[in-house]
């Protein structure tokens, strides 16, 4: 089994104008997910979720309030997930509750020791 | 590897919003409602983005409300920082004045009172009822704009436009989040009571044609209305009767649509589903509501229900003390509609034709429901082309696709 990370992107950034159903419909959809995959022997770690301020911090040491990306382009959060090989790990990437709110999936290897 | 998570309970989000709008409404005012629609809007999205990874905290209300609370107090610090020459006496005087009335309001029995607060400010006087209904539903209820204008088959900019005479109202008239007291709480409590009343008529002749947002109308305006009836101050033989109403309806609710999603009359529906604790209760409220000496409109409504919930058969029910509680409703309510309703007990106990005679007099010729009625009792009087007629006309008028396919069926089935 290897290890891949999930950058969620635009997850909770675009969401300001769903309603609190939605909202806690959504949680469950997320839940239920990453329950799926503990079953199945597929989650390394849930991970975390990212608030959406950041600072740019460039050579030289200029900081500059971020993010510079759009909504659906900034990271909301990462998981660390185990598959076969980078296919599957996008096969999984697939069934993400990510993309109902618009948002989309990278996913990452994690180079093997 | 991961443990398994706790759930959200049914609707928290829901109904927790309501409670944080009128917490931090308390705090911050009535004129600073949008603020207050932000910070639950927040809230909520910070429980979103950490539920999902994280789980669901041993006690989801009370992160909800430290959430909230932090994010109130950092609103203050960032007002304050904007208007430097507003100096205080002492500083940091305000911000903790205003974060110990943030802890307070977020006691359990002061979240109660904030919401009857709420109630009551929602439904003043000088905010029309369509823009009451609306911010009951949007701040107490935490429905979305979109949800609300679903419920209500209407655009999101008319449900904005509702919300926002109501905002402004209590931005230009610094309307204070006070319960009124004394004689002005009777008249608001009228006020109150017709909102809610509304807002559960709503939700019930739409549940057939919708589904699950029209019938959470329904359970916020019971929800409410039980609120009402919990507290001493606003408890009254009304809140009762109006309880009662909404139960003995309420009881019947999965009996009204079948499996397909079908309309079924009451004569059709099957009566060993009616939900019979909600009939108890319904009943139970009634006594509360001491109908020896009080007798609203909500007393005489609730009565006819009570009848029909707890009548053996449609054939077995007690006709003719519900056409006497409807002469006596439209003693106090002389509209078309109440006159409608009653033709259906007339029929049963004097007989077709004088029901006819009555529809006929009605201003109602817009009004589906009055021909889908009409035409059933002139088949009754076995008038059948007229009937045909009547129920031609009402299927021109439904806007409700259920209804239509009801009435198709029961025109095809009439022999000219």
């Amino acid at each position: 089994m290897n290890e891949f990370v999930f950058l969620y992107r635009g997850s909770g950034n675009m969401q300001s104008n769903r309603s609190p159903e939605e909202m806690e419909a959504s949680i469950k959809r997320w839940q239920a997910w990453f329950n799926k995959l503990s079953e199945e022997g597929k989650l390394k770690d849930r991970g975390i979720p990212l608030l959406r301020e950041s600072k740019y911090v460039a050579a030289g040491g200029t900081i500059i309030d971020g993010p510079f990306a759009e909504g659906k382009e900034v990271i909301g959060g990462i998981s660390i997930i185990k598959a076969k090989d980078l296919a599957e790990a996008a096969e999984i990437a697939k069934s993400c509750p990510v993309f109902e709110a618009g948002g989309s999936v990278e996913v990452r290897p994690v180079t093997p020791m | 590897m991961s443990e398994p998570v706790r759930q959200v309970v049914e609707h928290l989000f829901r109904e927790e919003s309501g409670k944080l709008a009128s917490s931090l409404t308390r705090a911050f005012g009535l004129a600073r409602l949008e603020s207050v629609e932000d910070i639950v809007q927040d809230t909520l999205l910070a429980a979103l983005r950490n539920w999902s990874f994280r789980g669901v905290p041993e006690n989801p209300t009370a992160w909800l409300h430290r959430v909230a609370r932090n994010r109130a107090i950092d609103i203050l610090r960032k007002r304050r920082r904007e208007s430097e020459e507003n100096a205080e006496l002492v500083p940091g005087l305000r911000e903790a004045a205003f974060t110990l009335e943030l802890e307070r309001n977020f006691l359990s029995w002061e979240i109660e009172d904030s919401q009857l607060r709420m109630i009551f400010a929602c439904c003043h006087p000088g905010i029309p009822e369509e823009s009451q209904i609306a911010l009951v539903l949007k701040t107490l209820c935490g429905f979305s704009v979109r949800e609300i204008a679903s419920a209500f088959f209407t655009q999101e900019s008319t449900i904005e436009k509702r919300l926002g005479r109501a905002r402004k109202y209590f931005r230009d008239h610094h309307v204070e989040l006070e319960a009124p007291t004394g004689l002005a709480l009777t008249a608001r409590s009228e006020t109150v009571l017709a909102c809610l009343y509304l807002l559960f008529n709503e939700g019930y002749k739409r549940t057939e044609s919708e589904g699950l947002i029209q019938r959470d109308l329904c359970l916020e305006a019971m929800r409410l209305t039980l609120l009402l009836a919990n507290h001493s101050e606003t408890r009254s033989p009304n809140v009762y009767a109006l309880l009662a109403l909404m139960m003995f309806h309420a009881a019947r609710f999965d009996t009204r649509t079948n499996e397909q999603g079908e309309i079924v009359l009451l004569s059709e529906q099957d009566r060993s589903k009616w939900n019979k604790e909600l009939i108890a209760r319904g009943l139970h409220c009634l006594v509360h509501s001491e109908p020896d000496l009080y007798s609203s409109s909500y007393h005489l409504e609730a009565a006819i229900q009570s009848l029909h919930a707890t009548a053996t058969s449609y054939k077995e029910t007690n006709w003719s003390a519900i056409l006497g509680l409807y002469k006596r409703l439209y003693a106090i309510k002389p509209s078309p509609i109440v006159a409608l309703h009653m033709s259906v007990s007339l029929a049963e106990v004097h007989g077709a034709n004088d029901a006819i005679a009555l529809l006929e007099g009605l201003p109602l010729t817009n009004y589906y429901l009055y021909y889908a009625i009409l035409g059933d009792t002139l088949l009754k009087a076995d008038r059948r082309k007229e009937a045909s007629e009547a129920f031609t006309r009402s299927i021109e008028l439904t806007m409700n696709p259920r209804e239509r396919l009801l009435l198709e069926e029961r025109l095809s089935k009439i022999e000219v």
